[in-house]
């Protein structure tokens, strides 16, 4: 077992100006499930692989424990890369299957045996350890191959989009089953995928990065209930935040002739580079439809509506009158739509104008110049 | 039950050959009928694999998610590009759907390597240590050629390599390139991953032969792991190594040349640099590469073949320059006499029907080794004419056809443990050659 620590860790590809990965400081603790998301190009897999030593660091450290990991090999390293390789050897039983990179290492028969069979308890395949993988399932066989890196016992393991390869339905499979075997092993474990649920499903710990740099990291409810600027705000929830940029008159946020409150304290946190303007980010769920006429209250013209049974979700766009310049508003629908949650006994029509207000206190504000959360 | 719905399976292919489309693609390929399977044996997989007769050639179809397959077609598409050994990519195949409507998975088409051996058909209970040497030396030479145009594999395994006998060594293939990466440069790291990766994976699958009793378990199979990591490092060493002298020596910068083109490269581009007082040269290999020989007899001949078996050529032209007194000659002369005169008449007179045994290079290597063990024996200089003969009345017939590795029946491979090997015997041992065995 051991703690994971990058510490200002940078890598920059030769020809290239800016890092892949910048100043990394990530501290991974003791069995923790740490994963790594962010969109395609945003430095992830890449801090994965310099942790693997696969990259090269050049700036900064990696820790494993208190061991500076930097400058030492792949395969010194004590760490497991799962799902890599899982093709299964056919003449081989499953404990050997399991075994045979222990045997490689030279470690002893009787040895190998009980680590295999503890292995082959937390993955239920005790009653399977002497066949051949022929007679196993298309599930049991990935657990044979996740035998494997378990019976090494490494310090740390690593996961690279290890689902990426699944149809759906056996993605949510086996990402429960990670999890879960996760929690069993307490093997500390760092995780890389582009998808958001997987990771707010998975991690006890979120880091989000984008363009090489650290966004936010914390659990997954922090990244949901206070994002630390308006890319986290977007990436994390699904379906994704409404997000606004409003000016600012007599204290309160306006669109045409609505308007939003803005605590005061808000109000003075903002800046010169704010323009006059504040960003306010605010959920599908944290809606609630109101008669029109409401104070703070959004008009929003229905365009479509999803029906998913337990929820249903309006996408609309804003009315005319809320539609003023200064006024810009995206969600997980696009530009200038927004998302609503409603009950999903009483359905708006389309073409209806619905009236929504943020729920108080679940509304997320952020400077509109830097995109940062404003305290309040 | 409904027709299946053509119009939404989508081919993209480097080569649209239209019998491509008579492929059962609404069935899932473990269940494919065996009229358009070829029987030839797989390696190990962690997806389906069938091999299926395609317009009078083979193709490798392997079933795999479909963004997997699109980057492993545009991957392969690069390597060769680079002049890599590797299977040549011919296509993705998606939109497949059962008659029943159900999306199938995407499938990647590579065309199968003629006189390609798999590992499981060489590694077989008569194994002989220097057929092992061989292959790992061959696999070796892959490996370095991949890391040197900065190619990570991250599974390099003799499952994901086809050997192909070049002269009396092996070259590998590169066959399956999913989990690999192209770079600019490779780190130290994943480049020492790859070689470790390669080292756990041959040790695995040699255990699983002796598993399944189609090797001797006297074989030790952790030494022949490490092997690769010892021929992987000497020849590293020998293409990229800095190496310093004093500026009377400069006649090791033609010597370090000379000595890479022995091991099969070229140096494209070489790195000198001497230090202020002028005393000491330092110099570094920083292009090379691989075919040295492969790539002089294309020149002299046309013939496009492997690097040992080309190294061998070469030789026998050389001899029938000096043999011929035309040493101050155009050597481009001189080999296209040789190619008319020698080669090409060697070659054809191996009957049709024998020729699926070997490559024509293959054959002509084999000749020049059954000729000078006629000329031993018979204590004379045997002309290649009687040579032939001899060869083929001899030696070929007992050969099996390499040309696709046949054996085992169609129905066998519908399992995914291939209890059925077939085997090559073991080649006839050279010893009058001293060619260096890290090449491949």
């Amino acid at each position: 077992m051991a703690t994971v620590t990058f510490d200002q860790a940078t890598r920059l590809y030769p020809g290239s100006e800016r890092p892949a990965v910048d100043a990394l400081n990530l501290h991974v603790g003791d069995g923790e499930f740490l994963v790594l998301v962010g969109p395609s190009g945003c430095g992830k897999s890449t801090s994965l692989r310099m942790l693997a030593g696969l990259e090269d660091v050049n700036a900064g450290r990696i820790l494993i424990g208190d061991r500076d990991v930097t400058d030492v090999q792949p395969k010194d390293r004590d760490i497991a890369m799962v799902f890599q390789n899982y093709a299964l050897y056919p003449h081989m039983t499953v404990a050997d299957n399991m075994g045979f990179a222990l045997k490689i290492a030279g470690t002893p028969k009787a040895e190998i045996r009980t680590r295999v069979e503890e292995a082959a308890k937390i993955l239920d395949l005790t009653q399977y350890l002497d066949r051949k993988p022929k007679a196993l399932s298309g599930g049991q066989r990935q657990r044979v191959a996740m035998g494997r890196a378990i019976v090494r016992q490494p310090q740390v393991f690593l996961m690279d989009e290890p689902l990426s390869n699944l149809d759906a339905k056996l993605r949510v499979q086996t990402r429960t089953q990670i999890a879960s075997l996760q929690r069993r092993l307490g093997v500390t474990t760092v995780y890389v995928t582009h998808d958001q649920t997987e990771a707010l499903t998975m991690g006890d710990r979120i880091a989000v990065l984008k363009d090489g740099l650290l966004q936010q990291v914390g659990t997954p409810r922090d990244m949901y209930d206070t994002p630390a600027n308006v890319f986290v705000a977007g990436f994390i929830g699904s379906p994704a935040m409404n997000i606004g940029t409003f000016p600012v008159q007599n204290g309160v946020a306006t669109l045409g002739n609505a308007s939003i409150n803005v605590p005061r304290d808000a109000i003075s946190a903002l800046g010169n580079e704010d323009g006059g303007k504040i960003t306010i980010g605010f959920r599908p769920e944290s809606l609630d439809v109101v008669p029109a006429g409401s104070p703070d209250s959004i008009p929003v013209v229905v365009n479509i509506v999803e029906e998913l049974g337990s929820d249903a979700f309006v996408y609309g766009s804003l009315a005319r009158g809320a539609v003023t310049s200064g006024v810009h508003v995206q969600s997980g629908a696009g530009d200038e739509q927004v998302i609503v949650r409603v009950d999903p006994r009483q359905v708006p029509g389309k073409g209806e104008t619905i009236n929504v207000r943020i729920r108080a206190g679940e509304s997320h504000l952020f400077h509109a110049g830097s995109g940062e959360r404003i305290a309040v | 039950m409904s027709t299946p719905t053509p119009h939404r399976l989508q081919i993209t292919a480097a080569f649209a050959d239209p019998a491509l489309l008579d492929l059962p693609w609404h069935v899932p390929l473990e269940q494919w009928p065996q009229e358009v399977l070829a029987a030839l044996p797989r390696g190990i997989s962690r997806h389906i694999v069938r091999f299926a007769k395609l317009s009078g050639g083979v193709v490798a179809i392997k079933e795999i998610g479909e963004s997997v397959a699109y980057r492993e077609y545009e991957l392969l598409r690069q390597l060769r590009k680079l002049d890599v050994p590797s299977v040549e990519p011919l296509g993705v195949i998606t939109g497949r759907l059962s008659p029943e409507g159900e999306p199938l998975e995407a499938c990647l088409l590579t065309r199968h390597l003629q006189f390609s051996l798999p590992y499981r058909a060489l590694f077989s209970q008569s194994l002989q240590a220097d057929t092992t040497t061989r292959l790992i030396d061959a696999l070796a030479v892959l490996l370095v050629r991949l890391h040197l145009v900065g190619f990570y594999w991250g599974d390099v395994s003799l499952s994901n390599t086809l050997f192909r006998r070049d002269a009396e060594t092996f070259a590998a293939f590169l066959v399956d390139a999913e989990t690999g990466d192209l770079h600019e440069r490779l780190s130290d790291g994943q480049r020492s991953y790859d070689l470790e990766v390669a080292r756990v994976n041959i040790i695995g699958e040699l255990m699983d032969l002796q598993a399944g009793h189609y090797l001797s378990e006297d074989v030790d199979a952790v030494e022949i792991g490490g092997a690769i990591v010892v021929r992987y490092l000497e020849l590293w060493r020998a293409l990229t190594e800095r190496e310093s002298f004093d500026y009377g020596e400069r006649w090791r910068v033609q010597a370090r040349i000379d000595r890479l083109n022995d091991l099969g490269f070229d140096v494209g581009e070489l790195d000198i640099t001497t230090d202020i007082g002028g005393t000491t040269v330092r110099i570094q290999p920083k292009v090379v590469d691989a075919g040295h020989h492969a790539r002089r007899l294309m020149r002299l001949t046309g013939l496009d073949v492997t690097e040992g078996q080309a190294r061998r050529l070469l030789n026998d032209l050389d001899e029938y320059r000096a043999a011929t007194d035309r040493q101050m000659e155009d050597e481009a002369f001189v080999a296209h006499d040789w190619l008319t005169e020698v080669f090409e008449p060697a070659v054809r007179k191996v009957p049709r029907e024998l020729r699926r045994k070997l490559e024509p290079a293959q054959i002509f290597h084999e000749l020049l080794d059954h000729r000078w063990f006629l000329s031993q024996q018979q204590n004379r200089d045997v002309p290649m004419g009687e040579t032939v003969k001899s060869y083929v009345r001899t030696v070929l017939p007992d050969r099996p056809d390499e040309q696709a590795i046949l054996g085992i029946r169609p129905e066998d491979l519908r399992d995914t443990d291939t209890d059925t090997l077939p085997t090559v015997p073991r080649e006839r041992v050279e010893d009058d050659l001293d060619g260096d065995m890290l090449i491949g």
